[in-house]
């Protein structure tokens, strides 16, 4: 297919990879994006470019950093009478304090795996007569879609859809986690959709205030192979954010799906597993969008309780790795899984238990 | 999640719609998040939606990139 195909091209690959290897310096680099981590993987990058170059996996699996009560208020919802849950198929199996949605449904509930947020309302326009919740998981890829759907939803006077905003917001965590951990990085590779929203100028904090070297990648070998060699030239000279994927990503990212976004949400404090509070770095609707806010409905949340063992939040911090987890491949698997890095297609975890480390 | 793909779009339909094609896939795609989308544009479609335009100028400096990486080595025969 085109754009993808040109991206993955084996011999390109192992000359990039001799590059990055003949450079004769041992790199760290974290891989932001959940997506990337699943690429990588698949791609069998990491034992290609071992040992002189270490890729750990960052926070930007959105389901894995989803809060234990942020998902119990998920289930919670879902098991109101006359709601139907509409959610991306990821968080069907991540486990809250005492279920998952998928729980749930057993239980009854009418939980709806959607692929967009269009069709969560048109679910609500066809069964007038339900509360439709659109499970707004993701980051600033997602986000805009979301809004855009909200918007619709405004236009088309449709009383009875609602979101349920748990929304997070990249550089925000990324502050939060170098400024709270000592990762010893060498570079950074950035989410590549995440970016074609928001641009390159949200991240220029990162080598001004921590000397780390930057660069926006996509999704193809090819893509991340060029942005570890970029950032591996970076290192000699002086740290900046670079765009590797300038076909998708401009500096000032989309400045129509920005201004959708921030028409319907603003930013709010949000919980992220692993990492703590972060103001400033969730979206919530609106006050003028408050009709269509799912935040509201009034459930009984179980108390938390800790996932003994599960270090899922040392894992999105890059501290630890999924084969150092004592659950690891034991207790917790894809099929039965105790922490949501197992869960997600995107999960570190998950990534390592299918592919290897 | 931050999946999207590149798609080419064929035809544009009111209310900010696109038929696009992904692949030997056809599907509807909105394009209410992108400016002047034209059929044969590429755009990068998630979760129903285009995020944005695929730059093809841009692309193709890529691409041309990566194929002097990928004979460069191969003409001073440092392939290994």
């Amino acid at each position: 297919m085109k754009y993808i195909d040109e991206f993955r091209n084996p011999v390109a690959a192992e000359k990039l990879a001799h590059k990055i290897k003949s450079s004769g310096t041992r790199m760290r680099i974290m891989e932001v994006c959940g997506t990337h981590t699943m690429a990588i993987a698949r791609s069998a990058l990491r034992p290609l470019l071992s040992p002189d170059v270490e890729l750990i996996s960052g926070p930007g699996c959105p389901v894995c950093v989803t809060s234990d009560t942020d998902i119990d208020r998920a289930i919670a919802i879902s098991l109101m009478p006359d709601v139907v849950l509409a959610t991306f198929g990821d968080m069907m199996r991540v486990p809250g304090s005492e279920s998952s949605l998928s729980d749930a449904k057993a239980k009854g509930a009418l939980v709806r795996v959607v692929y967009s947020p269009l069709e969560a309302l048109k679910i609500a326009k066809e069964q007038p007569d339900k509360k439709v919740v659109f499970l707004g998981i993701g980051f600033e890829t997602t986000a805009p879609a979301v809004a855009a759907t909200v918007l619709k939803a405004k236009d088309e006077n449709v009383s009875n859809f609602y979101v349920l905003s748990l929304h997070k917001l990249i550089p925000p965590a990324l502050k939060a986690l170098l400024s709270t951990e000592d990762l010893h990085l060498d570079g950074l590779i950035l989410p590549g959709h995440v970016s074609a929203i928001i641009g390159s100028k949200p991240y220029e904090f990162i080598p001004r205030e921590f000397g780390i070297p930057c660069v926006i990648a996509g999704f193809e070998p090819l893509d991340i192979l060029s942005a570890i060699s970029m950032i591996s030239d970076m290192k000699k000279t002086n740290p900046a954010v670079e765009i590797g994927y300038a076909r998708a990503v401009r500096p000032e990212g989309n400045p129509k799906a920005l201004n959708v976004m921030y028409s319907v949400f603003e930013k709010v404090s949000a919980l992220w597993r692993g990492i703590s509070e972060i103001p400033q770095s969730g979206l919530d609707l609106k006050s003028e969008f408050a009709q269509f806010s799912a935040s509201s409905f009034d459930v009984e949340l179980p108390e938390p309780k800790e996932k003994k063992g599960c270090v899922c939040g040392d894992v999105i911090r890059g501290r630890v790795k999924p084969n150092e987890c004592p659950l690891f491949g034991k207790s917790c698997t894809p099929e039965s899984p105790v922490g949501p890095c197992m869960v997600s297609s995107e999960g570190t975890c998950a990534s390592y238990y299918i592919y290897g480390d | 999640m931050c999946l999207a793909v590149p798609a080419i779009v064929v035809q544009i339909h009111d209310d900010n719609i696109a038929t696009v094609e992904i692949g030997n896939v056809t599907m509807e795609a909105s394009v209410m998040l992108v400016e002047d989308v034209k059929p044969g544009d590429y755009l990068l479609i998630h979760a129903g939606f285009a995020i944005e335009k695929i730059d093809s100028e841009e692309a193709q400096k890529t691409i041309s990139l990566l194929e002097e990486i990928k004979n460069l080595d191969e003409m001073k025969g440092l392939s290994e």
